[in-house]
């Protein structure tokens, strides 16, 4: 490990939103690729369209980002090929953990919040760390503007005590619309503060019609 | 280990098998780059992607090489751009060469765009930053091909760690503080050619100016559908005699 240098890795910063609800899940993430003070472009997606009804927004390092995007879309492939059906949301999550802890002393440096419906087309959001702890939960934020947005989602959206019993419906009770306006805001409000955070939101809406693109304009400076 | 390997560099990775350091404890294999190029600005404009830099490669501070190409055709569609250590650069040239010809001899009347060769240059600069035996380079990539689409113009780039990206204007280095905020400006998809060429120009000369390692001898290449052209080096006229330049310290207030 002491011959690992600091020079394999980058912060090319980025925000990753997820709001699941009842029916729906809205994945989001904003554009902007950066490194240090520069912007290296104002057009990149974070978000990868994976399995049945799931999509993964990733911040992080670009390099691992792409590696490890591309590595869930092949083993997803073959899961296909294997069991003639597509993976479900809650599969791909626990296979994001394993690949990410199979890494776990080289990790990849990225920070994911996966999206999509479970097999009962109920709304479900997992959040990461690099390494592969992973949770279920109705909404997460992950990314350079995390620390200013998940507070916001906290106070919104309330989500019931884990330690509840008998465990309560992480969903959120927003309705679709609201979900997806939810995130516009707080990311156009991420976006005055976070220097890693702006240019486009990008919004994958995840349906029991199908999933659905969206953008809008952020803040350029 | 090292001494398990041949000395006639026939093993599988026989190309780095000398060069290599042994991977033991205590030992590095993480080198830092020895001859350097600076700059590459890339764009696209009307017809296809321009692209300059300026013939230099430093050694260090030293300017040791005043004439070499940094800018190379790749196969029949594109053009790449290196910024940082030479010797690697070259090595990348052979890497390419490899895959073209392998690409080539399959006969089935296909070919290697810009679009395959980014990416398959994004998973080789990848691969060896994970063997923490990384290219140290700024590669930029640029081509036109018939897609499905029509005509479709591609430029990107990818650094030594394998952070990569598409963009309408590139510029490496010294170029990515000095060179991009012009480009952002006063790019447009629909540029001529010689509109191209005067604001790569511009371009050149800020960094001319204001990048010690940068010299006064550049190469523009176009790639369009006709194919690559690589121009000839020639020199901007520079002019030094504002007098800031030559009384840098007049009007600076303080007692020295």
């Amino acid at each position: 490990m002491s011959r690992r240098g600091d020079w394999v890795y980058e912060n090319n910063g980025g925000t990753c939103v997820a709001i699941a609800g009842a029916d729906y899940c809205v994945v989001a993430a904003d554009t902007r690729l950066s490194v240090g003070y520069n912007i290296l472009t104002r057009d990149h997606s974070k978000i990868c369209e994976l399995a049945d009804k799931c999509a993964l927004a990733s911040s992080g390092f670009q390099g691992d980002i792409k590696a490890l995007h591309k590595n869930l879309a092949a083993r997803e492939l073959l899961y296909q090929h294997q069991h003639n059906k597509r993976m479900s949301c809650p599969a791909m999550a626990q296979l994001l953990s394993n690949t990410l802890y199979y890494k776990r002393f080289f990790p990849y440096y990225a920070f994911n919040v996966l999206g999509g419906l479970d097999s009962e087309g109920k709304g479900c959001v997992f959040t990461y760390d690099a390494v592969g702890s992973y949770e279920r939960t109705g909404y997460s934020a992950q990314g350079t503007g995390s620390a200013l947005i998940m507070p916001v989602l906290d106070n919104q959206l309330k989500s019931p005590s884990p330690l509840l019993l008998p465990a309560r419906d992480a969903v959120t009770p927003l309705s679709e619309t609201e979900a997806v306006d939810l995130v516009k805001d707080v990311f156009a409000s991420a976006t005055e503060r976070d220097i890693y955070t702006g240019d486009k939101l990008e919004i994958v809406v995840i349906n029991k019609a199908g999933t659905k693109r969206e953008y809008i304009d952020l803040r350029k400076d | 280990m090292a001494w398990q390997q041949p000395m006639d560099g026939s093993h599988a990775s026989g190309s780095k098998a000398a060069a290599a350091v042994a991977d033991g404890p205590g030992t590095q294999r993480t080198q830092y780059p020895y001859v350097t190029g600076s700059s590459i600005i890339a764009l696209k404009y009307k017809d296809g992607v321009i692209m300059a830099s300026d013939t230099g490669a430093s050694y260090g501070s030293t300017l040791r090489y005043k004439s070499v190409e940094r800018i190379k055709a790749v196969g029949k569609h594109s053009l790449i751009g290196a910024s940082g250590e030479f010797s690697d650069f070259q090595e990348i040239l052979r890497y390419l060469d490899e895959l073209t010809l392998s690409d080539h001899m399959w006969d089935d009347g296909n070919s290697l765009g810009p679009k395959e060769v980014h990416s398959y240059l994004t998973r080789v600069m990848y691969n060896r930053r994970n063997k923490f035996d990384p290219l140290w380079n700024s590669l930029v990539i640029g081509g036109v091909k018939k897609g499905p689409k029509g005509e479709e113009k591609y430029l990107g780039m990818v650094n030594m760690i394998g952070t990569h990206f598409e963009e309408n204007h590139i510029a490496t280095g010294f170029g990515n503080h000095m060179a991009i905020p012009i480009l952002r400006t006063e790019w447009r998809e629909d540029m001529t050619f010689e509109e191209a060429v005067k604001l790569v120009e511009k371009c050149l000369l800020v960094l001319l100016y204001r990048d010690r390692s940068s010299i006064n001898k550049f190469q523009i290449a176009k790639i369009t559908t006709e194919g690559a052209t690589i121009y000839p080096p020639y020199s901007l006229k520079t002019y030094w005699g504002f007098a800031a330049f030559e009384n840098p310290a007049q009007g600076a207030v303080g007692s020295w």
